[in-house]
């Protein structure tokens, strides 16, 4: 070291160089700033431009909006409200466990149960937390701007009719696919197609901003059923009262319109509501219009009758014997409640004689009695396409033995669900056309099938209209006004090793107004528990009430006004 | 090329006197040394605004205090370089002090004690950045050059009493550049290459030694260096945004304001410490060249000032506040671009914040003054 003294201008001079040193020295870490930069911004670039595009760029579903449900007239059935669900990445609000509290809060949880979640889940990059917000909540949760807290747009579906149409319409579940009913049946048709939308998402994984569409959604398609809601309502609310009043177990309610083929109504009971699922049992969901089978019993003795007629072996006023009020066929003894003696085809379906059908069943040809049934459709699936519908069951004719053939005339050892038995009863209102059934608004009505000759079907709506009328099984399901033809059913509950001897299904069917029918409604009332169980007793004014309703509602013209009627006085006095 | 060509370049004067150049000569400025650190200010406004997400109230609440920072360094100039020198150990002397109020009584802010409020709060640790190297050009002036080795133990002492109790706030940052500006002192004073030499031998037990003296997170800063991807989600989290920030910026940048990593709150401390990284991606390869040649203009001409300077003290403390203005820009560079440990040191000039930049507009006014006194004094 040069330890010597130096003047004030050498000292000055060894400083200039030490600054020329330092200067140089600091010049190269300037450079070797400078070069990191260039490494990273030019030789690095496109590696760190990808890392920062995972980064922040995001492709999002873009979820599609189910279509609505509706009834005929537009009333919205199911309808599909835009919701928020708040999921979580576990791992990212851990860094904010001290505000977990707050989250908890606003989303209603209990505080130490979500931190649980949290802590349980830590393994994972997805979690709901609570599905299906209000966008106010939503928009609270997101208030807080916690890390690895996200917010999904979802749309909930929402019944306003909820258990009137429960059964019809079904439900989604929480991912909006059709879980039962139409919203199954149709769900291809309502769902759509979600889209896909590149974002830009911030630290918080909130989208700031769409920089480009990758694939717009397709909203759902909207679907019009064919169910009018004043009228089923109206099935809903008399068909509750019955059950009530007769203590039974269950029942149905359909209406079609005989016209097109169209249910307009279409209830059971019990049922639940498709808003609020979490209290009933799966049990309620069926139905049971569509998927529940019951022997039709006396309800089935019109299209019987409608087969003689076809035969050509039988007019209305055929006389048949029925004496003494009880028949054998193989082993098995069929009887009427007493003798009837000598008496009309017409009143043997007025009067229900079980004797006097069987007679007429025996005496026409297997093949040919089979064919007519199952051209009423019994035995296979109806057009609805609704899930889970049943066929019933007519066995093939080949299989029959004559007592199987007899039982049959009166309703027994076959099959239908309530919806096929309205259909077959829309047949005879059709002058013998058969029309698919359809559970959507048709903008076309089906030309159908003849599967009747005109006067058959005519023939038949005659004879039933006697069954309705004094004297008759079915009195009480007259209406007012109209002409009804309509037939009762009782038809005991099959059980272990044969027949119950005190549960029965209550049956009425019929079709209003008789001379150019409109409407064709069936009532079925499984096991009524009080001292009323006959179908004249419990189906048959369930029937009328609801009839009386409907055709009043669609302002169907009466086509049996009293002769006393003021409008006649007014119009004959016109004259 | 000779020096005296380019004298009226990077002097200042103009050829002719009055005008201009006459009123910076009256105000004690220097007129490329006060361009250069406006230009960088300008500059830094400019990211800044980006960088708190156009939050206008912010921005202009960093005007202000710029306009605070530059009114100190003219008052700062006004005195004349005798006049610091004769205050500089009562002012050492007032900071120690200070700095033990802070350990006894300081307030605790972010697990660490540097506060002190004093009507406005504020860290005595940034008296020290300046009265560290005053006091060790202080204790050289009258003194030959090179110092002798017990003048080196006793600079040595004076350097690092401070520093240590700055580092047991904690705030080893701070300390480190606090001991760097004496240390720079030193090296400018003439200590033999040597002995420097041998003394970067001797690091690296001292860096042992200081391991010991870390805390957790500073351990855990130094690791996150060495391998920031073991910990992306926590300590590497800060190193590897802000590299992905400045390398996605390319040559030109993203465009102002429009910089995906800062402006969706990927990269952390965007308006203070990494700032830098906003302005890298924002302004690309461009916008870094254009802002480390200001820069090293300012730290540049710094030096010319020191080699004018009349006598020792202003010559080792204008180097010293030159060059330790270089210190902090390339450490929070450095950091930034993840060449050394994250350590909080602010961008000179730029980030988000008042005291520190008060302190160096202070220092940059003794600059000033040591410049326009030069020719008053006889050398």
């Amino acid at each position: 070291m040069n330890r010597g003294a130096e003047t004030k201008e050498q000292t000055a001079q060894r400083f200039v160089a030490r600054s020329v040193f330092v200067l140089v020295f600091f010049v190269l870490i300037a450079a070797s700033l400078l070069a990191r930069a260039v490494h990273l911004q030019v030789l690095n670039k496109d590696f760190l431009n990808r890392q920062a595009d995972t980064r922040h760029l995001r492709t999002e579903k873009i979820t599609a909006h189910r279509g609505s449900i509706t009834d005929r007239n537009g009333e919205p059935l199911a309808i599909s409200t835009p919701v928020d669900s708040v999921w979580i990445n576990p791992g990212e609000l851990a860094t904010a466990v001290d505000r977990v509290g707050q989250l908890a809060k606003v989303l209603q949880l209990d505080p130490e149960a979500l931190k649980r979640k949290i802590t349980r889940s830590m393994d994972k990059e997805f979690v709901y937390l609570k599905r299906h917000l209000g966008p106010d909540q939503a928009h609270r949760v997101m208030a807080l701007k916690l890390p690895g807290v996200n917010v999904q747009r979802e749309y909930r579906r929402y019944y306003p009719s909820g258990e009137v149409t429960g059964h019809l319409v079904g439900f989604t579940n929480i991912d909006d696919r059709g879980q039962e009913g139409l919203e199954l049946e149709f769900n291809h048709w309502l769902s759509g197609e979600s889209g896909a939308k590149r974002v830009l998402k911030d630290r918080l994984g909130r989208s700031v901003e769409d920089v480009e569409s990758i694939r717009p959604s397709r909203p759902g398609q909207d679907l019009r059923t064919s169910i009018d809601l004043r009228l089923q309502y109206l099935a809903y609310r008399t068909l509750k009262a019955a059950i009530q009043r007769f203590k039974a177990d269950s029942g149905s309610i359909v209406m079609l319109d005989v016209r097109t083929g169209e249910v307009l109504a279409m209830v059971n009971q019990p049922t639940y509501n498709p808003n609020d699922r979490a209290q009933y049992s799966a049990e309620r969901y069926r139905n049971r219009a569509i998927t529940d089978i019951f022997e039709p019993g006396s309800s089935i003795k019109p299209l019987v009758v409608a087969a003689a007629l076809e035969s050509g072996d039988y007019q209305p006023d055929s006389m048949v014997d029925t004496t003494p009020g009880y028949v054998i066929v193989g082993p098995k003894k069929i009887k009427d409640s007493h003798n009837l003696g000598r008496i009309s085809l017409t009143t043997i379906l007025a009067r229900s004689s079980n004797v006097g059908m069987t007679r007429v069943a025996m005496s026409l040809e297997p093949e040919q009695l089979w064919t007519t049934m199952s051209r009423f459709g019994l035995g296979s699936l109806t057009a609805s396409g609704f899930p889970g519908e049943s066929a019933g069951l007519l066995t093939h004719h080949s299989h029959w033995r004559p007592v199987s053939q007899a039982t049959l005339s009166y309703g027994y050892g076959v099959s239908v669900t309530p919806l096929q038995l309205a259909q077959a009863y829309a047949v005879l209102g059709s002058d013998g056309i058969i029309r698919p059934v359809s559970l959507v608004a048709l903008d076309q009505v089906s030309e159908g099938e003849r599967i009747l000759q005109p006067e058959t079907a005519r023939a038949v709506r005659r004879m039933l209209e006697e069954a309705v009328r004094p004297g008759g099984t079915g009195t009480k399901a007259s209406v007012a006004g109209y002409r009804i033809a309509g037939k009762t059913g009782t038809a005991w509950k099959s059980a272990v090793g044969g027949y119950s001897e005190d549960k029965y299904f209550s049956i009425f069917a019929g079709l209003a107004p008789a001379s150019d029918p409109r409407l064709v409604a069936v009532v079925v009332i499984d096991e009524p528990k009080g001292d009323l169980y006959y179908g004249s007793d419990v189906a048959a004014p369930v029937f009328a009430d609801v009839m009386s309703e409907s055709l009043r509602l669609l302002a169907v013209p009466p086509d049996a006004l009293p002769a006393n009627d003021p409008l006649d006085q007014m119009q004959a006095m016109s004259q | 090329m000779r020096l005296s060509d380019t004298q009226w370049l990077i002097d200042g004067r103009g050829t002719g006197s009055g005008g201009l150049s006459g009123v910076f000569r009256r105000l004690n400025l220097d007129a490329p040394l006060l361009g250069g650190l406006l230009l960088i200010c300008g500059f830094g406004l400019f990211v800044l605004y980006s960088a708190v997400s156009e939050d206008i109230d912010l921005w202009l609440q960093q005007v202000v205090r710029l306009g605070v920072a530059v009114v100190v360094m003219l008052v700062v100039a006004q005195f004349p370089p005798d006049l610091m020198r004769r205050w500089t150990p009562w002012a050492f002397l007032f900071g120690l002090g200070l700095l033990s109020l802070v350990l006894i009584l300081g307030e605790v802010g972010q697990g660490a004690q540097r506060w002190l409020d004093v009507g406005i709060r504020f860290q005595p640790s940034e008296i020290m950045k300046l009265a560290v190297p005053m006091m060790a050009a202080w204790y050289l002036h009258d003194r030959q050059l090179p110092p002798t080795a017990g003048q080196l133990l006793i600079i040595a002492i004076l350097i690092a009493v401070p520093s240590y109790m700055i580092a047991v706030q904690p705030d080893l940052g701070t300390s480190l550049l606090i001991a760097a500006s004496g240390v720079i002192v030193i090296v400018l004073a003439g200590m033999s290459i040597r002995l420097m030499l041998s003394l970067l031998v001797l690091s690296v037990p001292g860096a042992l030694v200081l391991w010991q003296f870390m805390q957790d997170y500073q351990r855990q800063r130094v690791m996150t260096l060495l391998n920031p991807d073991s910990d992306p989600l926590g300590a590497g989290y800060n190193i590897i945004q802000s590299k992905i920030a400045i390398g996605s910026g390319g040559l030109f940048g993203k465009g102002w304001t429009n910089g995906s990593q800062a402006q969706l709150e990927f990269l952390p401390e965007r308006n203070t410490d990494f700032i830098f990284a906003v302005m890298g991606e924002e302004l690309g390869l461009l916008g870094v060249l254009s802002l480390l040649v200001l820069y090293v203009f300012v730290v540049g001409r710094g030096l010319y000032i020191a080699t004018q300077a009349p006598d020792s003290f202003s010559r080792l403390l204008a180097g010293s506040i030159s060059l330790t203005f270089f210190v902090y820009v390339f450490v929070n560079i450095a950091m930034v671009t993840g060449l050394v440990p994250v350590v909080g040191i602010p961008l000179p000039l730029v980030s988000f914040g008042g005291t520190s930049m008060v302190t160096l507009m202070a220092g940059f006014g003794i600059l000033m003054s040591i410049h326009s006194h030069r020719k008053l004094l006889p050398h």
